[in-house]
């Protein structure tokens, strides 16, 4: 399934520079707050859902190539990781919803 | 007629450097980016044919016919005033009305984009009133150019293959740096000092080793491990030392060493530090999602060899040695 879809039926806030979701193939998701287990879990073209909002996430998920970074919860990033996350082509997806649910959402929608 | 001529400039045709993420250099698909990126002036054609209100009919056809364009500005003052447009030529020819000027038959309500706006913008006014070109104005509402589908297709085209070239071209240079330079034993060395407790940088050296290894010829898979690594290494830098450190990437044709030093404190128990799950980081530090006690362990899962060396008030040296198959890097003779 591609981002836009997701980011359309998830109702998710686009927080980085708008690119062109449609073509961007999402392959499974990751959830973690703990960036270690990140590195060592996700895989590329995964959604990562996770809590944490502040400048490191935008590293880990650049290294890992993920497809976006789900912050849930309306935990809002600071101006300098938008900036990051930007210049290293990550995207930063925002929602009001617990990790949990998005999670158990994205599921239901066969993103496994 | 009057044809205004202004070159653009190489910042506004180019833009702003932007930088090509990884992403990017493995898939490029920055259209969408770049029609918000680039500017309707950058892509815009700025050689005009315009037409004088007062000017006859026959002399505006001369213009279009061997101009082989299908509407012509008419600007007086060098404000614009309408646009004369084959539809208009039409309802003169009905009226066998051909012996009147421009302004009589001239479409007044016109349509017109900034050229200070986005290209996103020119396409969606496109869509919205179905016209083929539409006239650009500067901020005074002077005509300043003419943009079709065309120039934004060609301007969006000449974006991407400036990304493209210049990415290929270091690309191109970095892989061939081991076939280029001839001797017994040639080791790249890029060294990192990283700083303790800066975490607002964190990540920043493992995301240039990655890239610099994409850039010599690895592959994903091979990047990604040496990332991962690095990141790691690089962030127990910057948790863990009293002082920083240096992050060292060595490369040579078929291995790659990636080391950490730093002053101190020093690791009490090694046996400890390896176990997953045992971390020594404080509350403030795991807050931010550090301090899982699995930096070590993911280190260990990516490199094929890791040692970890450390003496207490001394320091620590953390060795991660990767071998490369030999046609990942730089070991590819067509």
């Amino acid at each position: 399934m591609n981002l836009q879809t997701i980011i359309d039926q998830l109702q998710l806030k686009v927080l980085t520079q708008p690119r062109d979701f449609s073509s961007v193939e999402v392959k499974g998701g990751y959830t973690s707050d703990l960036l270690s287990c990140v590195m060592a879990g996700a895989k590329s073209g995964n959604l990562w859902i996770t809590l944490q909002a502040h400048l490191n996430i935008v590293a880990v998920a650049s290294m890992l190539d993920v497809a976006a970074v789900i912050i849930t919860e309306d935990a809002q990033p600071d101006q300098a990781t938008i900036t990051k996350a930007d210049e290293q082509g990550v995207s930063l997806l925002s929602t009001p919803k617990a990790s949990y649910e998005i999670c158990g959402t994205l599921w239901e929608m066969n993103i496994r | 007629m009057s044809q205004q001529t202004r070159q653009p400039t190489e910042q506004e045709k180019f833009g702003r450097h932007r930088p090509v993420t990884d992403r990017d250099a493995q898939e490029i698909n920055r259209v969408e980016e770049l029609s918000y990126d680039l500017k309707i002036r950058e892509v815009m054609t700025s050689k005009l044919y315009t037409a004088a209100p007062d000017m006859p009919l026959p002399k505006v056809l001369e213009i279009m016919r061997t101009n082989r364009i299908s509407g012509v500005p008419v600007v007086q003052d060098r404000k614009m005033i309408g646009i004369f447009s084959i539809e208009d030529i039409v309802r003169a020819l009905e009226k066998n009305d051909f012996a009147t000027t421009v302004s009589q038959y001239m479409t007044r309500d016109v349509v017109t984009v900034a050229e200070y706006e986005s290209i996103v913008k020119a396409i969606q006014t496109f869509t919205e009133s179905r016209l083929g070109r539409l006239p650009v104005v500067n901020k005074d509402g002077e005509l300043v150019g003419m943009i079709t589908k065309g120039d934004i297709t060609r301007g969006i085209l000449i974006a991407l293959q400036r990304d493209y070239k210049e990415e290929e071209l270091r690309r191109y240079r970095a892989s061939h740096l081991f076939e280029d330079i001839i001797s017994d034993r040639t080791t790249l060395v890029l060294r990192y000092n990283i700083k303790a407790g800066d975490f607002t940088h964190g990540g920043n050296a493992s995301s240039h080793i990655k890239r610099a290894l994409l850039r010599l010829g690895a592959d994903a898979q091979l990047a990604r491990r040496c990332g991962i690594a690095a990141y790691e290494a690089e962030m127990n830098l910057i948790i863990h030392t009293l002082n920083g450190g240096i992050l060292k990437l060595e490369v040579e044709p078929h291995k790659i060493t990636l080391s950490t030093t730093d002053d101190g404190p020093g690791i009490p128990d090694i046996e400890r530090v390896l176990q997953p799950g045992y971390s020594t980081a404080t509350d403030k530090v795991r807050e931010m999602g550090f301090g899982a006690g699995m930096g070590l362990v993911n280190i260990k899962r990516c490199v094929d060899k890791m040692e970890l060396e450390s003496t207490v008030g001394k320091g620590t040296k953390l060795t991660m040695r990767i071998s490369v198959p030999s046609e990942s890097l730089n070991g590819k003779r067509e």
